[in-house]
């Protein structure tokens, strides 16, 4: 290899973040880890920053998760460099256990063992060979992002879908003000807050996780089209493309135009 | 419809129960019978004993059939949630009123399809007896609903107990948890072996405690408060190894409430909420402070903590009763719990507040009555 690979390790949990990288060190001497970051906000911008070769996310982290973080990077990633590879850190989670087997995608259990630990940097060291041997090899997204997305999808929380809502219920100042979901066209997230536009045109601030609320959402009525942009898919009116290849939604009785993520842009298949 | 539609209708876990009571009527239906036919011989009617077992089989199997088996019907049409399968006290009433008529003229008229005579004649000549074989139908249908009304309501309560207690237990061993800990551990071991040592025994400590309360949650609803805040300790410091500088706490107990009784396991999942609703989602974290105090004959337990503040939607769900249909104990859940666990021991005299801090956070208050525990409990 002409320059030794790198990582970046991103985990909440101080003594976890050390290990991990005590453990890399001794199985792969010549990997520079460049940071470790504690939450999925600055993974990602320490990402950008030092562009690794290997990603190491947790999947539970403050901020935003590691999917969350890793679909993020797909969508800010600068072309001329490859996609970093990915490995997921978690602890015990079944569900996210069996997503992960059912795409292929790499992942640790923790706590970690050096002997797992040893086959995945095996298999990283074999990919990053084959990438630096033809590195004219499409380096394309894609797969990535269909990865992702199904990631991203799959039930990582409850067995069984919760009860579906029929009414939010917003504080305002001293009112609690009810709005039915049937009148919802599009929720937007705003750090812990969500906004809810409803079809005649009000808005209205919930003080609730856009993640809390869309696990009590119909997912074939309302369509997640970016990490903090959720519509209601009969609402939208039509889709544009720039010249980037990016799409953005246009809803009805609505001035606001809504970004849509690469993750979510297979929904739009004509397009 | 087939009768595999209908049987579809039917919980598989109800369908033997159902038939062991077809079989408990059918059993009070010989006597009946008898003496019935009894009766008819002394009343100097000429009915066969044949003909007196068919009237009953056929009165007491409609009966169960509108009753009995109905009331899965209802609870399929009304699409009730509830589990036990046995309507409310109204509606249970106006079934009888329905279901027990219904099936005693049903059963009059296959009985007297089969003896070739017609039971409405009696209101002509004999009318005190229609009266005397109304009452003891309706009697004997009312007894039998009330009785198995009552044990159906019990198991369902129990078994409601026993699935809150299975989640609490779940949470509190949730695998995510535990294995998170154990990864923090086997990180200590190699690093600091007094600080993995400690750790190791706030481990012990928390699953002792935790296993030990669940085996023994009925017989022993109340523990010292001092128990409470040694849990509590136990959980938070486990917690705040793993999150190191982002989580702090303050426990709060003066020696004086030491020995007061409170529910066991009351607090923690507040905690639990705290840290994963309030404090993990913040890149931050913050601090948590759990507070006892007295006011008049009064015990105030706070939780409170500086976090993203509970969310409007697990706010206007923490006041709807139990349910148990999730998998994933969410902060609602949570609140539930204590507040319905609250409600069984005190009824009216305690309560459960929460409120918002105006500098971000959430507030939990426990508002029970005083009272020391009469023993040293050893747990």
């Amino acid at each position: 290899m002409s320059t030794p690979a790198s990582a970046l390790i991103a985990e909440d949990e101080p003594l976890l973040a050390h290990t991990l990288q005590v453990e890399l060190q001794t199985l792969w001497p010549t990997l520079r880890v460049l940071a470790t970051a504690g939450d999925g906000l600055s993974a990602v911008q320490l990402a950008l920053q030092h562009r690794p070769d290997v990603l190491f996310f947790d999947i539970r982290m403050p901020g935003q998760d590691g999917l969350e973080a890793a679909a993020e990077l797909t969508e800010v990633w600068p072309d001329e460099t490859p996609f970093p590879l990915l490995v997921f850190v978690t602890a015990y989670d079944q569900y996210a256990i069996d997503a992960f087997e059912a795409q292929a995608m790499d992942y640790v259990l923790k706590p970690i063992r050096p002997e797992r630990l040893s086959q995945t940097v095996n298999r990283l060291q074999n990919a990053l060979q084959q990438r630096q041997q033809n590195f004219n090899m499409n380096t394309e997204l894609d797969p990535v992002i269909n990865q992702l997305r199904s990631l991203l999808s799959a039930p990582m929380g409850a067995a069984r879908p919760l009860e579906p809502l029929h009414l939010l219920q917003a504080s305002v100042g001293n009112q609690l003000r009810m709005v039915p979901v049937e009148e919802v066209i599009h929720f937007e997230a705003a750090d812990k807050y969500v906004s809810v536009f409803t079809q005649d045109g009000r808005q209205v601030l919930l003080r609730t996780p856009l993640k809390e609320l869309m696990q009590r959402l119909d997912e074939r009525v309302f369509w997640q089209v970016h990490r903090g942009s959720v519509v209601r898919a009969t609402a939208i009116e039509s889709v544009s493309r720039d010249e980037q290849g990016r799409l953005t939604l246009h809803l009805k009785n609505h001035s606001e135009k809504i970004r849509v993520s690469k993750i979510y842009a297979n929904r739009f298949k004509a397009m | 419809m087939t009768f595999n539609q209908l049987l579809a209708w039917l919980p598989p876990g109800h369908r033997k129960p159902l038939l062991q009571r077809l079989l408990i009527v059918w059993a009070v239906a010989l006597p009946i019978a008898a003496a019935t036919w009894m009766s008819s011989q002394s009343a100097g009617l000429q009915r066969s004993f044949e003909e007196s077992l068919v009237y009953s089989y056929a009165i007491s199997t409609f009966t169960w059939l509108f009753i009995d088996v109905s009331r899965f019907v209802f609870k399929r049409l009304l699409r009730s949630k509830d589990p036990t399968y046995w309507p409310p006290a109204l509606q249970a009433s106006l079934m009888l009123m329905v279901g027990i008529p219904l099936g005693y003229v049903l059963g009059l008229l296959v009985g007297d399809a089969y003896a070739a005579e017609s039971t409405w004649d009696l209101w002509h000549f004999n009318p005190n007896r229609l009266a005397v074989l109304a009452f003891t139908a309706t009697a004997i249908s009312a007894a039998y609903v009330a009785y198995f009304y009552q044990r159906g309501k019990v198991e369902a309560l129990i078994q409601q107990v026993t699935q809150s207690q299975l989640m609490l237990l779940q949470s509190q061993l949730e695998p995510h948890m535990l294995f998170n800990t154990l990864a923090n551990l086997r990180a200590l071991i190699g690093q600091d072996t007094t600080r993995a040592q400690a750790m190791l025994d706030h481990l012990i400590d928390y699953l002792r405690s935790t296993l030990q309360t669940s085996r023994l949650p009925l017989q022993q609803p109340l523990h010292p408060l001092e128990d409470e805040f040694f849990r509590l300790n136990d959980y938070l410091s486990l917690m705040a190894i793993r999150m190191g500088p982002r989580l702090t706490f303050h426990l709060e107990l003066p020696p004086a409430l030491n020995n007061a009784a409170v529910p066991t396991f009351i607090l923690q999942p507040l905690v639990e909420n705290a840290i994963c609703h309030g404090l993990e989602p913040m890149v931050a974290g913050g601090q948590i402070q759990v507070q006892a105090m007295t006011k008049g004959t009064q015990l105030i337990l706070t939780v409170c903590d500086n976090g993203c503040g509970i969310s409007e939607l697990a706010l206007a769900e923490s006041t709807r009763p139990l349910k148990i249909a999730t998998d994933d104990p969410t902060a609602s859940w949570g609140l539930s719990h204590v507040r319905q666990r609250l409600h069984t021991l005190y009824g009216k005299r305690a309560r459960l507040a929460i409120s918002l801090e105006a500098q971000g956070g959430t507030c939990v208050v426990l508002t029970l009555p005083f009272e020391k525990l009469p023993f040293e409990t050893n747990i």
